[in-house]
């Protein structure tokens, strides 16, 4: 990367990006021309192929979070914890359009956008725990004790994850049980729907990897700017300096 | 570690004992919760019995979030908190006293609580063993999360909205699986409430071993 990148984007990125586009139309075609109405969910079905993937890719994300922030304890390098931060918001985001959907997806089926179902409170719960720890990314203060706070964040965060996940089990929830990584993968979903799921879950992934790639470079790029201003700070502090040095032939105490 | 963690307790424990907190603030806090709760349920006893489980735990969450942003402030004040990092004191060793001195505080607003609930509901209280159990499984799990986060937030500007965003939802799992444990313990639920505690005990052992593994970092940078 030069010195003063005029934009966060590479060969890999573009190509990231094109195949991420190509995926999100053969999604759109196998969820709306080549897949029929569901025999028990009727049109509803096509919104799984979103709310599925999505919060799927979303816990992925927030893994790949909670790993981030234990790298960062324990090698201390920005790397990580700029990594750590950029999946944080992809996942909030993955997990707000989960929200979304699955309230477009109740209001038919359930009869309410909203139920206060254990699977739906535990991820709004979880949505908002992340919320929390992208507050805590932005506070004032020493970006280091900034960036070590929020890694513990992160970390506890996570400890949640697998609750929601297994939360319809645990609570017999309305929510239907889990669609593709249950014990009932064959029974829940087959056929063309299986693979309309399945492209949407490698779309979701590519859309999710190529924002994350951008974010972490415009952080990447704030945390070297940031750095930037302090040297920039103490150099000029300095030169007020110089003159006097120069001009007296000694250095002023 | 231990003789650390009982000298973090003790201290705790004195400062409570002091300033009273607890009993002068947080007891009248939850106890307030319990009389507005009955009121907005237009005094339904058959409501209020039924929710008893789920407001008994929620009222806990309140109140340890106070008892966390005293104890945050307290170690703000004065240099108290460079003070004990100064002091050679085993962060993990301060890490556990100050979690177990949360949970003293705790079980004290929770034997209120649960009194006034009993009391004012007309709940009748069964199960004994088993809410014994789900209480301190549950109270070790919140002070767990408490001691963590109290530090975490001790220097932040804002910290007393910070706080109950970072602290609230963590603790969803503990306070579905305490109500449910609470329900089955007091006739109401169905199922065995042993599995609740289980799951309670799990996560208090998780978020201890959050605690322990992340408190010298905690104790040097924040």
């Amino acid at each position: 990367m030069a010195d003063h990148p005029e934009t966060t984007s590479s060969t890999a990125t573009r190509v990231l990006g094109i195949a991420s586009l190509a995926s999100i139309v053969v999604l759109v075609i196998y969820a709306f021309a080549v897949t029929g109405p569901d025999v028990r969910l009727g049109e509803t079905v096509r919104i799984m192929y979103v709310h599925v993937p999505t919060v799927s890719i979303a816990y992925l994300f927030m893994l790949a979070n909670a790993v981030c922030s234990v790298m960062f304890l324990v090698k201390r390098s920005s790397f990580f914890d700029v990594a750590a931060g950029a999946s944080g918001e992809i996942g909030v985001v993955l997990l707000g359009l989960t929200l979304v959907t699955g309230m477009l997806w109740g209001r038919p089926t359930w009869g309410a956008y909203w139920v206060w179902d254990a699977r739906l409170t535990t991820t709004a719960l979880l949505f908002l725990m992340y919320v929390g720890y992208l507050t805590m990314r932005t506070l004032p203060g020493n970006p280091n004790v900034r960036a070590v706070r929020a890694a513990v964040v992160g970390i506890v965060s996570a400890a949640l994850i697998y609750p929601v996940h297994m939360s319809v089990e645990w609570w017999s929830s309305l929510h239907q049980g889990r669609t593709v990584f249950g014990r009932a993968t064959k029974a829940a979903i087959a056929g063309d729907q299986e693979t309309a799921l399945y492209i949407g879950f490698l779309a979701f992934l590519l859309v999710a990897s190529w924002l994350a790639v951008h974010r972490f470079r415009v952080g990447w790029l704030a945390d070297r700017a940031a750095g930037v201003e302090i040297d920039a700070a103490v150099a000029a502090r300095r030169a007020e300096h110089e003159p006097a040095v120069s001009s007296l032939g000694q250095v002023k105490p | 570690m231990l003789r650390d963690a009982w000298l973090v307790l003790r201290r705790d424990l004195r400062l409570e004992w002091r300033t009273r907190t607890t009993v002068n603030q947080v007891v009248p806090f939850v106890l307030a919760i319990v009389l507005l709760f009955a009121f907005a349920l237009d005094a339904d006893s058959a409501t209020l019995v039924r929710a008893s489980a789920g407001l008994f735990w929620i009222a806990v969450l309140f109140a340890a979030s106070m008892i966390v942003q005293r104890v945050a402030s307290v170690d703000q004040r004065d240099g108290v908190g460079d003070a004990l990092r100064m002091s050679g004191i085993d962060p993990a060793g301060a890490y556990i006293g100050r979690t177990l001195a949360l949970s003293a505080q705790l079980v004290v607003t929770e034997a209120v609580l649960g009194l006034a609930i009993v009391a004012f509901y007309g709940i009748d209280l069964r199960g004994l063993g088993l809410l014994a159990v789900t209480g301190g499984l549950a109270t070790l799990g919140i002070a767990a999360v408490g001691s963590i986060y109290g530090p975490l937030v001790a220097g932040i500007e804002g910290r007393e909205t910070v706080l109950p965003l970072l602290f609230l939802p963590v603790q969803a799992p503990v306070l579905l699986a305490a109500a449910r444990a609470s329900e089955v313990a007091l006739g109401r639920g169905v199922g065995s409430g042993w599995p609740w505690a289980a799951m309670l005990g799990m996560l208090a052992v998780i978020y201890l071993g959050i605690g322990v593994a992340t408190a010298s970092t905690l104790a040097e940078e924040t």
